[in-house]
């Protein structure tokens, strides 16, 4: 259950403070090292990263400018066509969920921007990370907006892809590339799976918008295959947002660079998934099989992701841990239809984007300046950061919902939906206050520890950030203060809308500050005082979590990596039968595969041709036949290869002949210059082989095998030549070129117009192949020469 | 070391051979011909060039390197294609300019054959990439 292998403890600074370590050994004095410190912490932050940043500040204010309309009922479309052909349109919709989802994505992804530009060293390619940061901010956006499956189904494959990116983006770093594999593969797999469900949707209904879907839903309900487009559904989102039994890809995708940790791995990304069930709860929610799922794997997940974080020691990692906590509330939440529930998910969702990136972006903060983000290797922070420090007090409060704080309303309304859920009430109430509770006590971990007691020996001197890299948690967290005072006006213009756009019949619901007392005003306060006593008892607690975890037989990543290891020792073995680096052995495997495949399915019912129906055979084609069957003995029996390969060209020349005499000008022609082009390349190839005499020569049992190999292919071919020309051809195709060649495309030869212009794109296709088999060749040949 | 004879023929033909790739290449619309076939040719031609004077003569009487000659050709082609979504329609689909000459005579120049000279290319500097480099080794 818990991942074993070890986060990739890489920092930007550390890399550089290694490097000056060595130097300053050399250097002798201490003195002079700390100079070289300082000198490391003065870098350059990168100004065309800064400008970046406008992209997403221009997309949040575009998206500002329609938040009154949609708050008053409008909903945006449009419409593009795409693949009209196959009935997919590029359509984007903004209603009140995908505009809360834009609006989380461009202000996280504005402070990312201007926190990156500074956090990277020079060093690092910085221009390859914000191309990513912001393709990867378009695809989330088109995510959200999209209002068609295909076209959301593309976008969430594009975040995957660049995922993996960015997971990877210290590719030297072996640890870097295993856990950007792991993520792309099980998010990937998700992605498959989620396609089988949307195709299948697709099928049930005969749309795939979005908006006809909703329409439908009593009958995918029905269909019999309801449950199997559920199951790809959850597997599709429950890979992506790290859900039991998928999470371990989480942690470890913290390998990237912190500031895409604080933007995909909490913020957005992770969260495509509970937008994906939020966007179908109008289509395919309120059955019970969609409620017990999401219930229980979200209160799996929520229980475990809390137990993790008190256990882990790494900041990083700590976070990741709670996120996969917050992920699986939201889902458990979204898998109730009543509106409380429903508006707890959507008010969470905002709670946790607000603290969670800011808390990311502070721990980014700590190690970026003092070296090390293990926490029992820093305290007392609060002195050289004040800054920093009020930030992640803020995000902190936030997350263990202390009263004033946004956290407070959201864990007010989260156990107002937990006691009105349709099914298993009790077991989501006692989830969410257990994981509430040990959140409270994270929410100390992560800011006593680091910030009070005394400061200890860092690998860096810590001083405090710069404005562009304190900025975003200073303001998210602030944020988070200002909306636990006026939740009113959140819930007016942010969440309510989101909540009415997949919860058409939703009643009113006023977020308050104080609704009197009642049963959730007292299970937050049980929260408070329980994830106080947690945080008090936390070195016994983590110590028994750490014994329990270690009695657990089951590890998920376990299956993870025997899976990938199996996969590759059956590579291994398949490669070593079939592609040995033998080319005898390559054709036998090709040939003995075409003849098996194609000949044995037309021996199953195959009715003997009558030869010669319409004999329209001529002297001329017969002698034709005449020097093909000389050719074919003169290859077989030559002695020199210069004389087989001349020998095998003028089989080819016959057959170019024959094309000619049968009206096929463009295939003759053309196979003629093939023949005499592979003549010409085979001999530059063959000739620098020992002549035929100084070989071994072939044993008698191989020449057999390959003269049975060759009259059995032979004769498949010809018998299939004649069982085609039997049937009655379809002159359809035909009929139409002829027709249109000269008029639509200004040309008489059919053949020609068909190349390069009805079917410019087939041809388009294999020119592509054409030059890059020819690269791959050059690349072979030059490697001969190396060797 | 190559025979006077070869190299004396060489050199008449490749130009005839070159001439003839590019007459196939352009009539290739409206009879047998087109830009495979008129690169199949040229290639040809250009064996022969490098059978008989080696092929670093082939490489300094071509200029480019081979591998550029192909990735330009698929280039052009893809370019050609392009022509059209610039004007609202789909991509690849061909676009004419015709002149008419007195009531029997018309030109027709249209992106088809900026796609097929791309073709050409692509797959002449495939042929070169490879006999050159098998030429070399």
């Amino acid at each position: 259950m818990l991942s074993s292998n070890p986060i990739d403890r890489y920092s930007w600074r550390n890399r550089q403070t290694i490097t000056l370590g060595l130097l300053s050994n050399l250097c002798l004095t201490n003195a002079a090292s700390k100079k070289m410190v300082m000198a490391a912490e003065n870098a350059k932050p990168s100004i065309p990263g800064r400008i970046s940043a406008v992209i997403p500040l221009g997309l949040f204010v575009t998206l500002i400018y329609f938040l009154p309309q949609v708050t008053a009922g409008t909903v945006f479309r449009v419409q593009l066509n795409w693949i009209p052909s196959l009935g997919i349109t590029l359509s984007l919709v903004i209603d009140g969920l995908s505009l809360l989802f834009g609006l989380i994505i461009c202000c996280v992804g504005f402070f990312v921007t201007v926190y990156a530009a500074d956090y990277l060293p020079e060093s690092a390619d910085r221009s390859r990370f914000f191309i990513y940061l912001h393709a990867f901010l378009l695809a989330m956006l088109g995510l959200v907006l999209a209002d068609n499956l295909l076209s959301l189904f593309v976008f969430w494959e594009l975040t995957t892809i660049i995922s993996y990116l960015l997971i990877g983006f210290e590719y030297e770093s072996e640890t870097a590339r295993r856990n950007a594999r792991q993520a792309l593969l099980i998010t990937g797999a998700g992605g498959l799976a989620l396609l089988i469900g949307f195709l299948l949707l697709g099928g049930i209904t005969e749309s795939y918008d979005l908006s006809r879907l909703s329409a439908q839903s009593d009958k995918i309900k029905a269909d019999p295959l309801y449950l199997v487009v559920l199951l790809m559904v959850f597997i599709g989102s429950f890979t992506k947002s790290a859900q039991f039994p998928f999470h371990f890809w989480l942690p470890n995708a913290m390998s990237a660079p912190t500031p895409i940790s604080a933007f995909l791995h909490s913020a957005t990304m992770v969260k495509a998934g509970i937008y994906l069930l939020a966007r179908l709860h109008p289509i395919l929610g309120g059955t019970a099989a969609w409620m017990g799922t999401l219930v229980i794997a979200g209160g799996i997940t929520a229980l475990m992701g809390s137990v993790l974080a008190i256990k882990a020691s790494d900041l990083k990692r700590i976070l990741a841990f709670t996120t996969i906590m917050a992920l699986g509330i939201l889902t458990m939440f979204l898998g109730g239809k009543t509106t409380p529930a429903l508006t707890a998910a959507m008010t969470f969702l905002m709670v946790h984007s607000l603290y969670k990136s800011s808390l990311f972006l502070a721990v980014g903060i700590i190690d970026h300046q003092t070296g090390t983000r293990i926490i029992d290797q820093i305290g007392g922070l609060w002195k050289p950061m004040p800054i920093t420090a009020l930030a992640t007090v803020a995000a902190a409060l936030s997350m263990a919902g202390f009263p004033l704080f946004f956290g407070f309303i959201g864990k007010e309304i989260m156990y107002k939906g937990a006691l009105t859920e349709d099914l298993f009430p009790v077991f989501a109430t006692t989830a969410a206050l257990l994981a509430n509770a040990l959140m409270t006590a994270v929410a100390g971990l992560v800011t006593i520890k680091p910030f009070l007691g005394v400061l200890p020996e860092t690998p860096l001197e810590p001083r405090e950030a710069p404005v562009a890299m304190w900025l975003g948690p200073v303001f998210m967290g602030g944020l988070g203060l200002i909306f636990g005072i006026v939740p009113d006006w959140v819930g007016h213009w942010l969440i309510e809308p989101a909540v009415r756009a997949f919860h058409p019949s939703m009643e009113d619901i006023q977020l308050k500050l104080f609704y009197g007392i009642n049963e959730p005003l007292l299970l937050s306060i049980a929260t408070l005082s329980l994830g106080g006593t947690l945080y008090w008892k936390k070195r016994p607690l983590r110590r028994f979590i750490g014994y329990a975890l270690t009695h657990i037989p089951i590890r998920f990543e376990q299956f993870y990596s025997n899976g990938l290891d199996g996969i590759a020792k059956i590579a291994k073995i398949q490669t070593a039968i079939l592609q040995n680096g033998s080319l005898h052995r390559y054709l036998c495997v090709i040939i003995a595969a075409v003849v098996l495949g194609v000949g044995l399915p037309f021996l199953s019912d195959y009715t003997p041709p009558a030869l010669m129906q319409n004999s329209d055979s001529s002297l001329t084609g017969w002698l034709v036949i005449g020097i093909i069957t000389i050719a074919v003995i003169a290859v077989v029996m030559a002695k020199s290869r210069l004389l087989a390969i001349c020998s095998l060209g003028v089989v080819g020349a016959g057959i170019a002949m024959l094309f000619l005499m049968y009206g096929a000008p463009d295939v003759a022609l053309t196979q003629l210059l093939v023949e005499t082009l592979t003549v010409i390349i085979v001999t530059l190839v063959l000739l620098r082989l020992p002549s035929l005499k100084a070989c071994r020569p072939t044993p008698s049992p191989v020449k057999i095998w390959n003269g049975l190999l060759a009259v059995s292919i032979g004769t498949m071919v010809t018998v299939l030549i004649l069982a085609v020309t039997r049937t009655k051809l379809d002159r359809s195709l035909t009929n139409f070129f002829e027709a249109n060649s000269y008029i639509a495309a200004h040309g008489r030869n059919i053949v020609n117009v068909i190349l390069v212009d009805f079917r410019s794109f087939d041809t388009l296709g294999e020119i592509t192949v054409v030059a890059l088999a020819g690269l791959a060749g050059y690349a072979l040949i030059q490697r001969r020469k190396v060797d | 070391m190559p025979s006077q004879i070869l190299k004396t023929a060489t050199r008449l033909l490749v130009g005839l051979i070159l001439t003839f790739a590019v007459y196939l290449l352009l009539r290739g619309h409206n009879a047998p011909g087109g830009g495979f076939a008129a690169a199949l040719i040229a290639g040809t031609g250009f064996a022969l060039f490098a059978i008989a004077e080696g092929p670093a003569v082939v490489r300094r009487a071509i200029r480019m390197a081979p591998q550029k000659i192909a990735m330009g050709g698929l280039g052009l082609s893809i370019g050609s294609g392009l022509a059209a979504p610039l004007t609202g329609r789909p991509f690849l689909t061909g676009i004419w300019w015709i002149w008419k000459k007195g009531h029997t005579q018309e030109l027709a120049i249209g992106t088809p054959l900026f796609f097929d000279v791309g073709v050409f290319f692509a797959v002449l500097g495939t042929i070169l990439t490879l006999i050159l480099a098998l030429e070399e080794n």
